[in-house]
């Protein structure tokens, strides 16, 4: 994927540009991680309702790296995203994890393969019959033996990690949407995936709560160098928080490079996005 | 004109019958999970207290009164043959054998069924269900066949409360109100009622529970379009599995009598 691109990424990741330090959470930048990729989507093309909403699509996430999706809404992100975990199922093309199609994989094999994943929901999708400390111990409680005294001390540990550890009592209904994006970013990395995918994970919360969710990514990623896959309407700030981008336009990949890359991009569709300009291909009235 | 008349029908006829088939599967998939371990003995237990215990005030209810008002309408018309003596055995069969199963079967759809639609639909919207998908947790197995196991649990049990609260209530109408021998309502009652009369009201009352289970399970688990969607989720969900137990009654009783 781009490999001068990546040569100058690996330099400066989620990067600030000024000299390669993580300026939004004050860390020093993983520079590790590989080009191979984790994740390949080779000629996906998936239609519901008649509209065809993929469109051969061929994408390579590469490993322990953040890579971020952008495009208009409706362009077929979030069914990317389904598709990658296996939400959904391709009319065509395949899903490989480590070269493995995970579509043809039985249930107890999707299953197996889900477990290497953590999810983010655009709304958090957190059991509201739960409390917080309930949702984070779910997973621990229904996919592993460990005793009751370990999923605490280990539920309580990524609860101080997102700064909740005082709500672990509350119910996501008295939670706000910074809390339940937190409970829910608590709840994906608590069984240690290796891949983490979120949807939309800053979606309508305010400057401030957004920009704590997306250091708080950060600072998860610079603890455990997950391989994170997001989408994202923050643009240009998104651009400082991942190493590729993925452009996404009506079912198609568009372009695929580094901040850098897309910010200088001359595809005029690309150029609109980023400018956010009401001229240009797309006409939104 | 004719043909798109054709294109039409072909094209509902196609869209039902893949409805039922996805119906189908549903229920196949969800009997397959409710019989292989593990059994989630919390979770199981959990649904029989919502849809068994917490319906018991509702049965409680609806039985006496349908004991009392039986045991009224029978009175006056078994005097009018001289017949008051049988009263006891009229209400008994009556209750035992079709309204207790119904009755009891319809009440906990519009309680439970609705409220398991609902829950199990908001989950969809919420996309809670997708969350269970993403943890590698199998939703059929851990939302839907404990309350299908709950249902199949709590059915039989209901529909023997309402049996025996519906005689009570006639027997009160019957013996203290209108002047019938107790004994009589009683022996009557004791001679007419065979063992084969209470077990099928039994497999009525098992077979309601699977088909309740399973027409508000599925509903909610393929819930679509926010709220709107769960409030025609529920509003479907009590309206088919209703006329699905009167249905469905119909042919046991013609396969039972």
């Amino acid at each position: 994927m781009h490999d001068g691109a990546h040569e100058k990424n690996v330099s400066n990741p989620v990067s600030d540009g000024k000299g390669g330090i993580c300026a939004p959470c004050s860390l020093e930048p993983y520079t590790g991680g590989s080009r191979e990729p984790i994740l390949r989507l080779v000629d996906v093309e998936k239609t519901l309702d008649g509209r065809k909403v993929l469109d051969g699509v061929t994408l390579e996430i590469p490993r322990s790296q953040i890579t971020a999706i952008i495009g208009l809404s409706g362009a077929g992100k979030s069914l990317l995203l389904k598709h990658m975990i296996g939400l959904m199922k391709p009319d065509r093309g395949q899903v490989l994890l480590d070269g493995v199609d995970i579509n043809r994989l039985s249930r107890k094999g999707l299953y197996e393969a889900r477990n290497r994943f953590g999810m983010l929901f655009q709304t958090g999708a957190l059991f509201d019959s739960l409390t917080v400390f309930e949702n984070v111990a779910f997973p621990l409680r229904e996919k592993t033996e460990m005793a009751e005294e370990e999923i605490r001390e280990n539920v309580r540990r990524i609860l101080r990690h997102v700064g909740l550890e005082k709500a672990e009592e509350k119910f996501p209904d008295e939670l706000s949407g910074g809390m339940v994006r937190r409970v829910a970013l608590a709840r994906a990395v608590v069984m240690d995936p290796e891949i983490l995918l979120f949807d939309e994970p800053t979606t309508g919360l305010d400057p401030i709560i957004r920009n704590s969710i997306l250091n708080l990514i950060c600072r998860t990623y610079h603890q455990d160098h997950f391989t994170m896959v997001m989408i994202s309407h923050d643009l240009p700030d998104i651009f400082h928080w991942c190493h590729h981008v993925v452009v996404v336009h009506s079912g198609k990949v568009v372009e695929v490079g580094t901040p850098a890359e897309i910010q200088n991009s001359i595809n005029p569709f690309v150029r609109q996005l980023v400018d956010g300009d009401i001229a240009g291909p797309v006409q939104m009235m | 004109m004719i043909l798109s008349i054709a294109e039409a029908l072909g094209s509902r006829a196609t869209r039902a019958t893949r409805s039922v088939g996805k119906m189908g599967l549903f229920l196949g998939a969800s009997l397959a999970r409710a019989a292989v371990p593990p059994y989630r003995g919390r979770n199981i237990l959990k649904q029989v207290h919502f849809i068994g215990v917490k319906s018991v005030f509702v049965i409680v209810l609806t039985a006496a009164f349908t004991g009392m008002v039986l045991a009224l309408q029978g009175f006056y018309t078994l005097r009018k043959f001289g017949s008051e003596g049988l009263l006891g055995s009229a209400v008994a069969l009556s209750l035992i054998r079709e309204l207790g199963p119904v009755l009891s079967a319809l009440m906990v759809t519009g309680r439970a069924g609705s409220a398991l639609t609902a829950e199990i639909g908001i989950m969809r919207i919420g996309e809670q269900i997708d969350s269970l998908e993403t943890m590698g947790i199998d939703p059929i197995r851990f939302l839907v066949a404990p309350r299908l196991v709950g249902f199949l649990l709590s059915m039989p049990l209901l529909t023997a409360i309402f049996d025996v609260v519906g005689i009570y209530g006639g027997y009160l109408v019957g013996v203290k109100l209108l002047g019938v021998n107790a004994g009589v309502y009683l022996g009557q009652m004791e001679a007419s009622v065979e063992l084969g009369d209470v077990t099928n009201g039994i497999w009525k009352s098992l077979a309601f529970a699977l088909l309740i289970a399973w027409v508000c399970t599925f509903k909610g688990y393929f819930t679509r379009h926010g709220a709107e969607g769960v409030s025609q989720a529920t509003t479907s969900a009590v309206v088919v599995s209703s006329v699905l137990v009167l249905v469905c009654d119909y042919f046991l009783t013609s396969v039972l009598l």
